[in-house]
C-alpha cells in the first residue's frame, strides 16, 4: 500500500458507486492526484450502496433524471455488469392506469421501449403473479439490474491504473481545513485519523454521512438518512429452478409502493409504503458498532406487516417462504427528492455529490466530473439537482426532516406536476400575505415563497368571461378556471401581482460595470435608469439563465431574477466575483418587495396616487424611476412579462402593505383586480412567447435556438462568448417555437389540456418522436391557455424544417396524440400584440 | 411432548458494544433484539420434536413488555403457547430472581397445564452468560439437568440427550420430566416465513407480573475491555503471493 499522502489535487471522501465513478470519470478527463477515502473497509464500505436493490426502471418523468439515467445504464452494460431482465409495474387502480398513460408518455419522449399489458399478458411474463388483484402493468424491456460494488471497484481500479488516484479505506475524516477568502472561506485540506492531506478540492460522495462531513468545512448538504425497508424470502422452487439470478421482470406493484425483484433462489421484497423512518447522522452506528453494516439498521418488523401482506395478494408463494434477511436499510432524502450535487454555496471549491440511487450513480459520477472539469456539465442540465437551489431556509433540519417525511411515500406514489407541498407551508411569505389572504389567494410556492396563484374572491369573473371548467380531473387538480378569467380581466382592466418572492440582488463598486458586464451576454453599459433583458451563459455557451439588470448608477445594478432561480444565480454570481474589492455583492431579496400593476389602465391607477409623469414620452418602457407612489417611496420600472402596459414596482419590505393598500384603494375606480401567478408567469407569458428558465431555456440550448441572440456582439468578454459567437456563426439545427393545438378533443370524447411538464413529445404526422441533429428532443417546454386568444398554446424546440409557420405535428399527451400547429417561431414569439403595441401604450 | 422453552431478550450488537454513560447498560440505542441464539435453538429444537410427536411448544420470557417481540418470533417460527414474566423493564433481574420467577410460574402453569415433559434452557444467555438459570429451576423444581446438550433423541419411554465434550459425547438417558441447556449447533433453526410472521401478530400472551423479590446480587458497573488490535499483513494481490503463503505455512510448521 503506499504511503499517505500529505498533499493532493483532489481528495473524494466516500467510496460508494457515487464517488468511485467520479474518480474514474475525473481520471479519464485527465485530473491526476486524486485521493478516495473511505472509512469502511472496500469493495464494501457500509453505505447505502452495499445494500442496494441495484435496479434500474429507466423511465421517469423528468429528463435530467433520465438522462442519468441512461447514460449509467450505458456505463453499466458497457462494463458488462448490466443484466437486462426487464420489469413491469402493475396496478390495482384505476388512478394509477392513468398513471401509465403518463409513463408512456415519457417514455415515448426519452425513446425508451415500453407497453401496457393486460393482467394476461404480465401473467404470461411473470406466470406466479394473482392476476385478479392487477388492472395492468407498464412494460420495459430495458429494466435492468447492475452489480453496483463491482462497476465502482472497476471504476477506481481504471484510476488507480492509470496512476491518477490512491485509496485509502479505513481512514475516517474529523475535520475538513478552510482558509478564508474574499467571499467565502476555500477549502485547504482533509484531516484523518492517518494524517493531514492539503488540497485544492474536496467531494463529499459519503450519502447518509454527507451533512456531517459538509458541516466540517462550515457547509450544507441538506439531506437526511431515512429508512427504506427491504427483506429477502425464499427459498422458492419456482425461482431456484430457473438456475439464474434474474429469470423474470422485476415487479413493482406501484399502489402497495412495494417491489418484488428475483435475486437467483429468492425473492427481495422492498418497501416505500412504511411509515417516514428518518435518522439522524449521529444516530448511524460506526461499522464497529453495527450488526450488519452502519446503514442496515435492526428491522423494524411492525413495520412491514401491512407490506408482506400486500405481497402475499399479488404473490401468494411469498407467504411461504423464509425471511432470511430483512433490513431498515439507510439511503439519503433531500427536501424535494432530487440529488444534492455541484459545489456547496457555502465553500469554494467544496462540493457535493450526493442523495444518489444506484440507477443514476455512474451518470452523476460523469456529470460531477464534467462540471468540475469544464465549469458546467455537458451530459445534462442539472438545475434540478444543482445544490444551490435550495435556499438557506431550506436547509435546516426541520425543512429536511419535514419535506423528506412527506414525500417519502410518494416514491411510487402518482405525484402530479403541479402538486404543491404541505409541511413547511407559510415560511416565507412576503409583506402583504395579509391582504392576499383577505382576498382568498391559493397560494403555490415559489423557491420557499408563498406566491397567489389565483384569487377565490375573483370568482364571479369565470361567468363574466364565460370560461369552462376541465372535464378531466387530472387536468383540473391545482388549476382553476379563475386564472384564465384573471387573465381577461386583467387585459381588459387592470390588475396587481404580488411578486414579493422575486430574487433581487445588487452589485456595486468601481468594477462593477466590468463584472457584471463578464456574467451576461447582452452591453450593461446602459445609461442610469435603464435596464438590460440578458441571457446568462455557462462556459459552454447554453443557458444558465435569463434575468433583468437595472442600472441603478454608474457603478451600481441591480439584479432581478425568478423564484426558483434565485440560489443558483446568486451561487454564479458570487463564484465569479473578482478576486478583489471592487465589487460588492448584497442580496436584497429579504429588504424589498415588488408588486406588478398591468393591464390598459395601469398608468391610470397610478398616476391617480403620484405627482410624477408615467407618460410614455416621460417614463419610457425599458426604464425605471425612482416615484412617491400613495406616499410611498417606490422604483417604479416600466416592463412587462404579461404583455400588457404596467410596472413592477419595488418598495422596501416594511413598506409593502402600505404600497398594496394605496394601489388597491386607487384600483378601486379602475375595476383593479389581484391577479395571481398562472397569469403572470404562464397565460400572460405564453402569449408573448416568453421565455421561462428551466422550462424553454436549460444549458442545452443557446441564445440563438431560443430566439434571444441580438443582432450585435457586445465587445466585452463574457462567460460563455466564444461558444456564443461560434452558435451565431453555424445555422442552428433547432428554433424554438410556439403551437397551438389544433383540436384538444381526446378518444373520450372530451377536451384534454397537456401540462407542459417537460415529458410531452412533439410527433411527426406519422407518430414518431422528433430528435434534432444534436440528438434532442422536441418536447413541451411550457403549455397552457391563451385566454385571449382563445388558444391553447404550447412552447417547444423543433429542428429547423419543421419550424415554418403552417407545420402540422402532433402532440402526445397522457398516450394520446393531439394536433398541433406551428404559430411562430424565432426570437418573436408573441401571438398576442405582436407588436407590443400595448405594452408601450 | 408438552415442552417449555425459557427464552431471554438480548440485544444484537456489531463487534464494537458501547456502555451507557453512567456504566449500568449496555447502549442500545442502535441496536436490534433477538433471542439468544442457544435459546433460538431450544425454540427450534422444540418445535421439531412436536412436529415428529405431538404436543405443543410453550415459550417463557422474563422480561419488560419488549419481550413480547421476542415470543412473536418464537411463534412465526412454530411455537405454540406464550407467557410473559412481566418486570419493570428497569432493572436486570439477577440469576435467583430469575430463576424463582420461573420456577413459581412453572409450578402455576403445570397446575392447570399438566407437568412439562421437558423444559429447555439456552445453555447460557447471550448478554450475562451467567450459566445457572436452568440449573436453579431444575434444581428447585427437583428434576434432572443436563447443560450443553447438542442432540435429543425422543423415545417411548426414555429421552436420549448428546452433551458435546471433548473428543466425542457424553450420552444422557432421562425419563420426563427433565430438563435441558441447549447448545447452538444441535440445530439450525429456521426462519420465520412472511405467513409465520404475519399470524404471529395474532398469537395471544398470557402475561404475568413477577413477583417483587429483591435480587441479592447488584450491578455496579460494566467496563469495556481494552480492544485487542489485531495487525493484518497483506501478504500480495497476485500470484506472487502464493510463494509467501507457502513460506508462512512453512513457519507455522502446517507444511
Amino acid at each position: 500500500m503506499s504511503e499517505f499522502p500529505n498533499k493532493a489535487r483532489c481528495v473524494v471522501i466516500g467510496a460508494g458507486i457515487v464517488g468511485n465513478c467520479l474518480v474514474g470519470h475525473l481520471s479519464d478527463m485527465g485530473w491526476d492526484d486524486i485521493v478516495l477515502l473511505d472509512k469502511g473497509p472496500l469493495p464494501n464500505p457500509g453505505g447505502s450502496t452495499g445494500h442496494a436493490s441495484n435496479f434500474i426502471f429507466p423511465c421517469d418523468h423528468s429528463k435530467e433524471i433520465v438522462d442519468l439515467t441512461l447514460d449509467s445504464q450505458r456505463q453499466y452494460e458497457a462494463m458488462g455488469l448490466q443484466n437486462t431482465c426487464g420489469g413491469i409495474e402493475v396496478a390495482r387502480s384505476e388512478e394509477r392506469m392513468e398513471e401509465f398513460k403518463r409513463r408512456m408518455t415519457s417514455a415515448a419522449c426519452w425513446g425508451i421501449p415500453s407497453r401496457l399489458l393486460s393482467p394476461a399478458e404480465v401473467k404470461e411474463l411473470v406466470p406466479f403473479i394473482s392476476e385478479d388483484v392487477i388492472l395492468g402493468g407498464f412494460y420495459t424491456p430495458s429494466v435492468s439490474a447492475v452489480d453496483s460494488l463491482e462497476t465502482g471497484t472497476q471504476m477506481r481500479k481504471k484510476a488507480q491504473e492509470a496512476g491518477n488516484l490512491q485509496v485509502f479505506a479505513n481512514t475516517e475524516v474529523l475535520d475538513i481545513d478552510t482558509v478564508p477568502g474574499l467571499n467565502k472561506p476555500k477549502v485547504a485540506g482533509v484531516v484523518t485519523d492517518k494524517g493531514r492531506i492539503a488540497c485544492e478540492t474536496v467531494v463529499v460522495a459519503c450519502g447518509v454521512w454527507s451533512p456531517r462531513i459538509a458541516e466540517m468545512a462550515g457547509a450544507t448538504i441538506p439531506l437526511t438518512p431515512a429508512v427504506h425497508q427491504m427483506a429477502d424470502v425464499g427459498p422458492f422452487d419456482v425461482l431456484v429452478e430457473t438456475n439464474e439470478e434474474l429469470a423474470y421482470p422485476i415487479v413493482r406493484d406501484m399502489d402497495t409502493f412495494c417491489y418484488e425483484r428475483q435475486t437467483a433462489g429468492s425473492m427481495e421484497v422492498g418497501s416505500y409504503a412504511h411509515r417516514p423512518i428518518l435518522h439522524r447522522v449521529d444516530e448511524i452506528p460506526s461499522n464497529d458498532e453495527a450488526a450488519l453494516s452502519p446503514t442496515e439498521m435492526p428491522f423494524t418488523a411492525d413495520d412491514f406487516d401491512q407490506q408482506m401482506e400486500e405481497a402475499i395478494e399479488l404473490m401468494e408463494f411469498l407467504g411461504d417462504g423464509e425471511i432470511k434477511y430483512a433490513i431498515n436499510g439507510l439511503l439519503s432524502l433531500t427536501p424535494d427528492a432530487n440529488p444534492v450535487l455541484g459545489p456547496t454555496v457555502e465553500v469554494e471549491n467544496f462540493w457535493s455529490a450526493a442523495a444518489v440511487w444506484v440507477k443514476e450513480g455512474p451518470g452523476v459520477g460523469r456529470l460531477v466530473a464534467e462540471w468540475m472539469t469544464h465549469g458546467y456539465p455537458h451530459l445534462t442540465d442539472p438545475h434540478g439537482a444543482d445544490i444551490a437551489r435550495f435556499y438557506p431556509q431550506e436547509r435546516n433540519v426541520h425543512h429536511i426532516e419535514a419535506r423528506s417525511a412527506e414525500h417519502f411515500n410518494k416514491t411510487y406514489g402518482i405525484v402530479h406536476p403541479r402538486e404543491q407541498w404541505a409541511s413547511r407551508r407559510d415560511i416565507t411569505v412576503g409583506p402583504v400575505k395579509s391582504r392576499t389572504d383577505a382576498l382568498g389567494a391559493f397560494y403555490f410556492e415559489a423557491g420557499g415563497w408563498e406566491r397567489p396563484h389565483w384569487y377565490e374572491t375573483n370568482q364571479d369573473l369565470i361567468a363574466k368571461y364565460g370560461i369552462k371548467d376541465r372535464e378531466h380531473e387530472w387536468d383540473r387538480r391545482w388549476w382553476s378556471p379563475i386564472s384564465d378569467a384573471e387573465h381577461l380581466h386583467m387585459r381588459d382592466n387592470v390588475g396587481i401581482v404580488d411578486l414579493s418572492a422575486f430574487q433581487i440582488f445588487e452589485v456595486s463598486g468601481p468594477g462593477a460595470l466590468a463584472y457584471i458586464d463578464h456574467m451576461v451576454v447582452n452591453n450593461c453599459d446602459v445609461k442610469v435608469g435603464g435596464s438590460i433583458y440578458t441571457p446568462v451563459l455557462n462556459p459552454s455557451g447554453g443557458f444558465r439563465s435569463d434575468l433583468t439588470i437595472l442600472r441603478l448608477a454608474l457603478d451600481r445594478f441591480r439584479i432581478i431574477t425568478g423564484a426558483f432561480d434565485g440560489g443558483r444565480d446568486e451561487y454564479w454570481f458570487r463564484h465569479n466575483l473578482p478576486g478583489n474589492e471592487t465589487v460588492q455583492f448584497e442580496n436584497r431579496t429579504n429588504a424589498m418587495c415588488t408588486l406588478g400593476v398591468w393591464g390598459p389602465k395601469a398608468a391610470s391607477v397610478l398616476s391617480s396616487i403620484t405627482e410624477s409623469s408615467l407618460e410614455q414620452q416621460d417614463f419610457s418602457y425599458g426604464s425605471y424611476q425612482s416615484v412617491l407612489l400613495g406616499g410611498v417611496p417606490t422604483e417604479m420600472f416600466r416592463v412587462s412579462y404579461v404583455g400588457d402596459a404596467g410596472f413592477e414596482i419595488y418598495t422596501g419590505m416594511q413598506h409593502g402593505a402600505a404600497l398594496w393598500d394605496a394601489i388597491v384603494e386607487a384600483g378601486e375606480s379602475f375595476e383593479l383586480r389581484p391577479v395571481g401567478a398562472a397569469v403572470y408567469g404562464t397565460s400572460g407569458r405564453l402569449e408573448k412567447g416568453y421565455r421561462l428558465m428551466g422550462a424553454e431555456l436549460e444549458n442545452e440550448y443557446n441564445p440563438v435556438e431560443a430566439g434571444l441572440a441580438r443582432t450585435k456582439i457586445k465587445a466585452a468578454d463574457f462567460i460563455g462568448k466564444a461558444a456564443y459567437v461560434e452558435a451565431r456563426e453555424e445555422a442552428p439545427c433547432a428554433r424554438l417555437c410556439v403551437l397551438s393545438v389544433s383540436d384538444l378533443t381526446c378518444e373520450a370524447g372530451y377536451e384534454r389540456y397537456p401540462m407542459g411538464s417537460g415529458n410531452e413529445p412533439i410527433l411527426s404526422l406519422s407518430g414518431e418522436r422528433i430528435v434534432d441533429t444534436k440528438g434532442r428532443v422536441s418536447r413541451v417546454t411550457t403549455a397552457g391557455s391563451a385566454p385571449s386568444l382563445d388558444k391553447f398554446l404550447i412552447l417547444a424546440y423543433l429542428p429547423i424544417e419543421f419550424c415554418d409557420v403552417g407545420t402540422e405535428l402532433k402532440v402526445l399527451y397522457q398516450n394520446e396524440a393531439y394536433p398541433v400547429t406551428v404559430e411562430a417561431s424565432g426570437s418573436n414569439l408573441a401571438l398576442f400584440d405582436t407588436e407590443g403595441a400595448r405594452m408601450k401604450a | 411432548m408438552e415442552i417449555l422453552v425459557c427464552v431471554k431478550r438480548v440485544p444484537a450488537p456489531g463487534s464494537r458494544i458501547n456502555v451507557t454513560q453512567d456504566g449500568l447498560a449496555v447502549d442500545t440505542s442502535n441496536l436490534g433484539f433477538t433471542t439468544s441464539p442457544h435459546e433460538e435453538c431450544a425454540v427450534e429444537e422444540a418445535v421439531r420434536i412436536v412436529e415428529e410427536h405431538g404436543g405443543s411448544v410453550t415459550v417463557l420470557t422474563l422480561g419488560s413488555a419488549l419481550s413480547e417481540e421476542q415470543l412473536r418470533y418464537a411463534a412465526s417460527v412454530g411455537a405454540n403457547k406464550f407467557v410473559l414474566v412481566e418486570t419493570d423493564g428497569e432493572h436486570d433481574s439477577d440469576a435467583q430472581q430469575t430463576a424463582e420467577a420461573i420456577r413459581e410460574t412453572v409450578i402455576s402453569l403445570e397446575a392447570s397445564h399438566g407437568i412439562f415433559d421437558l423444559i429447555l434452557f439456552g445453555n447460557e444467555s447471550a448478554d450475562s452468560s451467567g450459566y445457572q438459570v436452568g440449573i436453579r429451576v431444575a434444581v428447585s423444581l427437583d428434576r434432572p439437568m443436563v447443560n450443553g446438550i447438542k442432540n435429543i433423541d425422543v423415545g417411548d419411554t426414555q429421552i436420549t440427550a448428546h452433551r458435546e465434550v471433548d473428543n466425542g459425547y457424553e450420552v444422557y438417558s432421562l425419563k420426563a420430566p427433565a430438563v435441558f441447556g441447549i447448545k447452538e449447533g444441535i440445530n439450525l433453526p429456521r426462519y420465520p416465513t412472511m405467513k409465520g410472521r404475519l399470524a404471529s401478530k395474532k398469537a395471544e400472551i398470557s402475561t404475568i407480573s413477577a413477583s417483587a423479590s429483591v435480587a441479592s446480587q447488584q450491578r455496579v458497573r460494566l467496563h469495556r475491555p481494552e480492544e485487542e488490535t489485531v495487525e493484518t499483513t497483506i501478504l500480495g494481490n497476485d500470484a506472487t503471493a502464493a510463494v509467501k503463503i507457502a513460506d508462512l505455512l512453512e513457519e507455522l510448521d502446517l507444511l
